[in-house]
């Protein structure tokens, strides 16, 4: 036995309140990293960074969840320095249950690749693409997640759109992949024709766009070139709100809220809960071992030895739910980031963010347990064995 | 025989709220190397209060406490600890065994202060077992243990890093006539073959029968003393 090895039996003393308080612990950290993992991706912007995409990208002034008119691609074209322009749609909907979430957009298909040159498809899928009406082409990694081959038809529960005789079931037949060039992430996006979505989309819905992207000849101008497009349907029922891919990313981190001061608020709020709950049990349970602790300062523990035991469990006991919320957290990676990654960045935790959950552990271990190692550093045996 | 504890003049008064308490009033006592003492006396007569004076668990209001001819006084609290790790054991009425600690652990305890190599920790742990024979229930934690079991494993504690002097309050008080027996024994032979001064706080005079000589405390001041 070593002194690790005392503090970590003595954490068990109570195994039932043990456990459930490294339960609460565990979820308050799967929480943090959770959170801070989509606040960094919608800070960071992942796929959505300026710095090699010399891309612009249009949404409606107001709110995403506005649309735009077709007709407004020609005027942006027309703009010197626009070199192409496309559009997609914010389709929703759901493939068998609501947890297979991925993010559908129906695009003009060559427009789409050529915009996105990214996006690695071949050129017999790609023509197939465009020339199957119902035709949809998916990332890689998302036919691999759902085990799609070519030919198969993938049906969509629309939430968002019904078609012209009020179904909301749409159909699609898988005939191509694409992947990510090497180095750029993936999302696993869902992509359809945006012919074939306009035909048959309900009337109210027709011709209508949910964003553009817009590539610029020259990337310098992207702040002028905005700017103008901006000036060019101000005045318009449908008002534009233009900026780089980057800033887009945060405006629509933006309109969901700011992620960073929910993120924080969230997390203080499920901390200061936590240290409440988690104080209390220490403090019970250096009540409840008063006579254990004056046994070993009559053994020879000195007090600052006997006050850094207590504090040492409450650090351990904190490391430990924060090590395990870390844990299920990753465990939950890959179906949260194949989730998540549509919408913003990339869903990842990286190293620092790992440090910082461990580092917030051991400080809410020493806050937890440092009035209980200091009543522990004060107890005099003598008053202490009285009290058994 | 040289003597092991020599209190002088000893007090201790506790405060309770706006009252002093004069616990103990001018004991003068030694004792010698290989001593086998039995403190006796009614309750509140200052019995174990000596007793944790002499072990320095407690600092005495005036006089002197000198154990092996170190004055207790002059030490420092986390000195103090350190002295007790190497000169005293302890034995208590209630074993004050760690509950989540089986016995062999239990006994290692005071052995984690010292540069003992783990092996080392565990062979003397495991010897301390033997003396009080108690080897086959090395792995049981003390809720698996008898009374007396677990009284054993806490004078193996007490033993392990091999002090002097033994202190021990009241140490047959939650024990059948039977096991208090086989406990007194176990102290005699501690006394007799391995040279450990005893000093034991008792109300039971069977118990103090074991001991070599019977000090009788009242009120604070020691009234009559009784050889074996």
């Amino acid at each position: 036995m070593s002194i690790f090895g005392l503090m970590w039996a003595s954490l068990f003393r109570k195994r039932t309140r043990t456990l459930l308080t490294l339960l609460s612990l565990m979820i308050a950290f799967l929480l943090f990293m959770l959170l801070q993992a989509i606040s960094n991706a919608f800070a960071s912007s992942g796929s959505f960074n300026l710095a090699s995409i010399d891309r612009l990208i249009s949404t409606p002034k107001y709110s995403i969840i506005d649309s735009l008119p077709i007709n407004q691609q020609q005027q942006m074209l027309n703009i010197e320095g626009v070199e192409a322009v496309t559009h997609a749609n914010w389709f929703g909907g759901n493939y068998q249950e609501r947890r297979n979430f991925f993010p559908k957009y129906p695009v003009d298909p060559y427009a789409y690749f050529d915009m996105y040159s990214e996006l690695v498809i071949s050129k017999e899928e790609l023509d197939a693409f465009a020339q199957t009406r119902r035709g949809a082409v998916v990332a890689a990694s998302l036919a691999e997640r759902f085990g799609w081959k070519l030919g198969d038809i993938i049906p969509i529960q629309g939430d968002i759109y019904s078609m012209q005789n009020g179904s909301r079931l749409w159909e699609f037949e898988l005939v191509g992949t694409f992947t990510a060039r090497v180095g750029e992430s993936e999302a696993p996006l869902f992509l359809f024709q945006y012919e074939y979505f306009t035909e048959a989309v309900a009337d109210y819905s027709k011709n209508q766009v949910g964003w553009w992207t817009i590539r610029l000849s020259d990337t310098d101008r992207a702040a002028e070139i905005a700017n103008q497009i901006d000036l060019l349907f101000e005045n318009s029922q449908d008002p534009t709100r233009t900026a780089t891919e980057d800033e887009f990313s945060r405006q629509f981190a933006s309109q969901l809220g700011d992620m960073g001061f929910i993120t924080a608020m969230i997390m203080s709020a499920v901390f200061f809960t936590i240290v409440l709950l988690t104080g209390n049990t220490m403090s019970q349970a250096l009540r409840e071992r008063i006579p254990e602790l004056a046994v070993l300062k009559t053994v020879g523990f000195t007090d600052t030895l006997v006050s850094i035991l207590v504090l040492g469990e409450s650090v351990l006991l904190c490391v430990v739910g924060g090590v395990l919320g870390i844990l299920l957290a990753f465990a939950m990676q890959d179906v949260l980031g194949s989730t998540l990654g549509g919408f913003i960045g990339d869903f990842e935790y990286s190293a620092t963010l790992i440090a910082s959950a461990l580092i917030l552990a051991i400080v809410i271990g020493i806050v937890i347990g440092g009035i209980p190692a200091l009543e522990a550093r004060r107890l005099t045996i003598v008053d202490a064995l009285r009290e058994r | 025989m040289s003597e092991i504890v020599n209190c002088r003049d000893l007090e201790k008064t506790f405060i309770k709220g706006k009252e002093t308490v004069e616990v103990l009033t001018g004991i003068n006592l030694t004792v010698d190397e290989g001593d086998f003492l039995a403190l006796m006396g009614p309750s509140g007569s200052g019995k174990t209060t000596l007793l944790n004076l002499i072990g320095g668990l407690d600092h005495p209001t005036a006089g002197i406490v000198s154990v092996s001819g170190i004055d207790l006084n002059g030490l420092s609290s986390s000195a103090l600890a350190r002295w007790r790790a190497v000169n005293v054991g302890f034995i208590f009425q209630f074993y004050n065994l760690l509950p989540v600690l089986n016995a062999q652990r239990n006994v290692e305890l005071p052995l984690l202060l010292t540069k003992l190599s783990r092996s080392q920790r565990t062979k003397n742990a495991a010897t301390a077992l033997e003396i009080v024979g108690l080897s086959d229930r090395a792995k049981h934690k003390p809720g698996e243990l008898s009374g007396g079991q677990q009284q054993r494993v806490a004078i193996a504690r007490a033993l392990v890093a091999d002090p002097a002097l033994l202190l021990c309050d009241e140490p047959t008080g939650d024990l059948d006539r039977g096991t208090a027996d086989e406990i007194l024994e176990l102290l005699e032979l501690l006394n007799r073959d391995h040279g450990k001064t005893i000093i034991i706080v008792t109300h039971d005079p069977k118990a103090a029968n074991h001991a070599q000589r019977t000090l009788y405390m009242d009120k604070g001041k020691l009234v009559e003393e009784a050889t074996a």
